[in-house]
């Protein structure tokens, strides 16, 4: 079967005032559709850099992004962008927010009565029906995010790309939207990629975690399959094994291997994990 | 009143909206009256050779005097246009077939037909600049290489005075504007072109400033949902540069108002920079007193302009929390 989402072989290289600077060296990633995928890595590592190249914000110096045997070269609605400060329009209400997006992307396929319909459910989805009249700097920061999340839902993306979601929230409300996303994406089966820095948040979200090497030159270290079925109870998972097992996995890349350098230890072992990407099977 | 005092609590309550009485009314009288004061000191030691600088009194009786001048022309031209009505009835009673005349009463323009020319000149000035200044800001805004072409011009221009402009002004305008029968002055339209020279600047400056600011999240989620070049400038360029947009216009329209005074001494267009001019050529004793007169109302309705700009601005904006001041 063909590779749904093929990011193949990226460098990344920009241009600054002390010269080229390489950011990301041979990043390759195969992944499936419906897969839910986690980009995690220390800060700087490039992470954000790949969302932004599968979403074509940012165009790849070697490489490129294959999705459904298509070439990416421009942004697009079949990649919606989940960002991590929600970038609602301040003066657009919750509903004229997802509006401008259905309306930009149905402007052909969809009446006026359906778009209306369309947005609502998304709404819906994301438990905000009853805020639709209300502005952004009105509703919390989760709601923002929950609207956010509804409006790149009413794309109807092929892939899903969420930039650290639930970065900005509290942790209470950050498991709530946990929760939710994970309910979203097994009712639509979304593929989606989501950049976190929450060890649990990937573990708990994730089909496939992938571990990213410090920067420059950051790549693929290590992919962690996490085996879990689904739906996932955060509480059932807190005693599993194979919870605790891929956490372990997880942290010990982040913590003993690839600590940024100067609050590294006396680890050499970096270029290797480098040099052979590795892929850990968590059973 | 005196039982209520004494309670405590009341007085707590009492307490703020009594700061606030102070702030609100109190000190801004007491602040007036010191002002006037020190005038009344100033201007009694000050002799000119039109008599003595006029003080508060002074000025007090002139705007009375400016005000009946005001009615006493009215009442001419109703009477004008009263006789005027008359005759063409009886002419029409005659003859009804015979061409009858309208003619406008061309009496002197009093104090408060200047205003009214000077607010008119400096609205159409306004106007003229800003639908000039706010698509050119968005373009800088939106575009480095045309900002970098645009921007030594800018930088040049701004500091001009108005002064420097108005002779070419008013050759070009007569050499261009040329009609058997004008809709405009051509000295209405030296003033307000001078005017729309000097007020472009702030809000090209100011746009290009907040279209460049736009957050570039926002704009990424434009390019995600493909909005066309337009609906991108006019549903998301526009609305988030709306507040730094109306800065600009507020300061250009108080810098319209100030060079249109001196544009309308020079051009000799009417309004209240003419009026100040004929009162100084005139001479005559009460002319100081009906300078400041005019002095003062160029501020009080400089002041009403910028009001009355941050009505309509926070009527427009989307930023509702930002301090208007």
């Amino acid at each position: 079967m063909s590779t749904f989402l093929d990011i193949s072989q990226i460098d990344k290289v920009f241009d600054t005032d002390s010269g080229p600077f390489c950011a990301l060296k041979g990043v390759d990633l195969k992944i499936q559709e419906g897969e839910f995928i986690s980009l995690i890595g220390h800060s700087g590592c490039g992470k954000s850099t790949v969302l932004n190249i599968v979403a074509g914000l940012t165009p790849a110096t070697i490489g490129g992004v294959i999705l459904e045997q298509r070439e990416i070269t421009e942004p697009g609605p079949d990649r919606a962008v989940v960002f991590q400060n929600h970038a609602l329009m301040p003066w657009l209400s919750v509903y004229d927010n997802v509006e401008l997006a259905v309306a930009s992307v149905f402007r052909k396929s969809k009446s006026r009565a359906e778009m209306k319909e369309w947005i609502l459910e998304n709404l819906r989805l994301v438990n905000m029906e009853h805020a639709i009249d209300k502005l952004p700097h009105e509703i919390s920061g989760g709601m923002k995010q929950r609207v956010g999340i509804a409006r790149a839902l009413a794309m109807q993306p092929r892939v899903l790309l969420m930039d650290e979601p639930f970065g900005a929230l509290d942790a209470l409300t950050r498991a709530q939207l946990q929760d939710s996303t994970m309910k979203i994406h097994q009712e639509l089966g979304n593929t989606v990629i989501m950049i976190t820095h929450d060890v649990d948040e990937a573990v708990l979200l994730s089909d496939r975690i992938v571990m990213m090497t410090n920067g420059p030159s950051a790549t693929v270290g290590q992919i962690v399959d996490v085996n879990l079925p689904r739906p996932r109870n955060r509480l059932a998972l807190a005693e599993d094994a194979t919870f605790n097992h891929c956490r372990r996995l997880v942290l010990d890349f982040l913590y003993s291997a690839h600590l940024p350098s100067g609050e590294s230890s006396e680890d050499t072992g970096q270029e290797s994990a480098v040099a052979t990407p590795s892929v850990v099977q968590a059973a | 009143m005196s039982e209520s005092l004494a309670d405590p609590k009341l007085d707590d309550r009492l307490l703020p909206s009594l700061n606030s009485f102070l702030e609100l009314l109190v000190l801004p009288l007491l602040g007036i009256s010191l002002f006037l004061l020190a005038w009344q000191i100033v201007a009694s030691n000050i002799e000119t050779s039109l008599g003595q600088f006029p003080g508060p009194e002074q000025v007090w009786e002139q705007t009375g005097s400016l005000y009946d001048d005001h009615v006493r022309e009215r009442g001419k031209a109703d009477k004008f246009y009263e006789r005027q009505e008359k005759r063409n009835a009886a002419k029409l009673a005659k003859n009804p077939d015979a061409t009858i005349k309208w003619r406008d009463y061309t009496g002197k323009p009093t104090f408060f037909d200047q205003i009214v020319t000077s607010l008119y000149t400096v609205m159409f000035g306004f106007t003229i600049a800003s639908i000039i200044a706010i698509p050119l800001g968005i373009v800088c805004g939106l575009s480095e290489k045309a900002y970098s072409a645009i921007n030594p011009i800018i930088q040049v221009f701004k500091p001009v005075s108005p002064l420097a402009w108005l002779p070419l002004v008013t050759m070009v305008v007569s050499a261009v504007y040329v009609s058997d029968d004008p809709f405009f002055q051509k000295s209405f339209l030296t003033s307000a072109v001078t005017v729309a020279l000097c007020c472009l600047w702030p809000t090209v400056i100011n746009t290009t400033v907040g279209v460049a600011g736009i957050d570039k999240d926002l704009v990424n989620v434009g390019k995600v949902i493909k909005l066309s070049p337009l609906t991108h400038v006019v549903r998301i360029v526009i609305p988030a540069s709306i507040p730094m947009i109306f800065t600009g216009l507020r300061l250009s329209l108080a810098t319209g108002w100030m060079v249109l005074i001196a544009a309308e001494m020079l051009a000799q267009n009417p309004g209240l920079g003419k009026f100040i001019w004929d009162e100084f050529q005139n001479g005559s004793s009460d002319s100081l007193g009906r300078i400041m007169v005019a002095v003062i109302t160029i501020g009080v309705i400089g002041f009403a302009l910028d009001r009355m700009m941050l009505f309509v601005q926070s009527r427009f904006s989307w930023d509702k929390q930002a301090v208007l001041r």
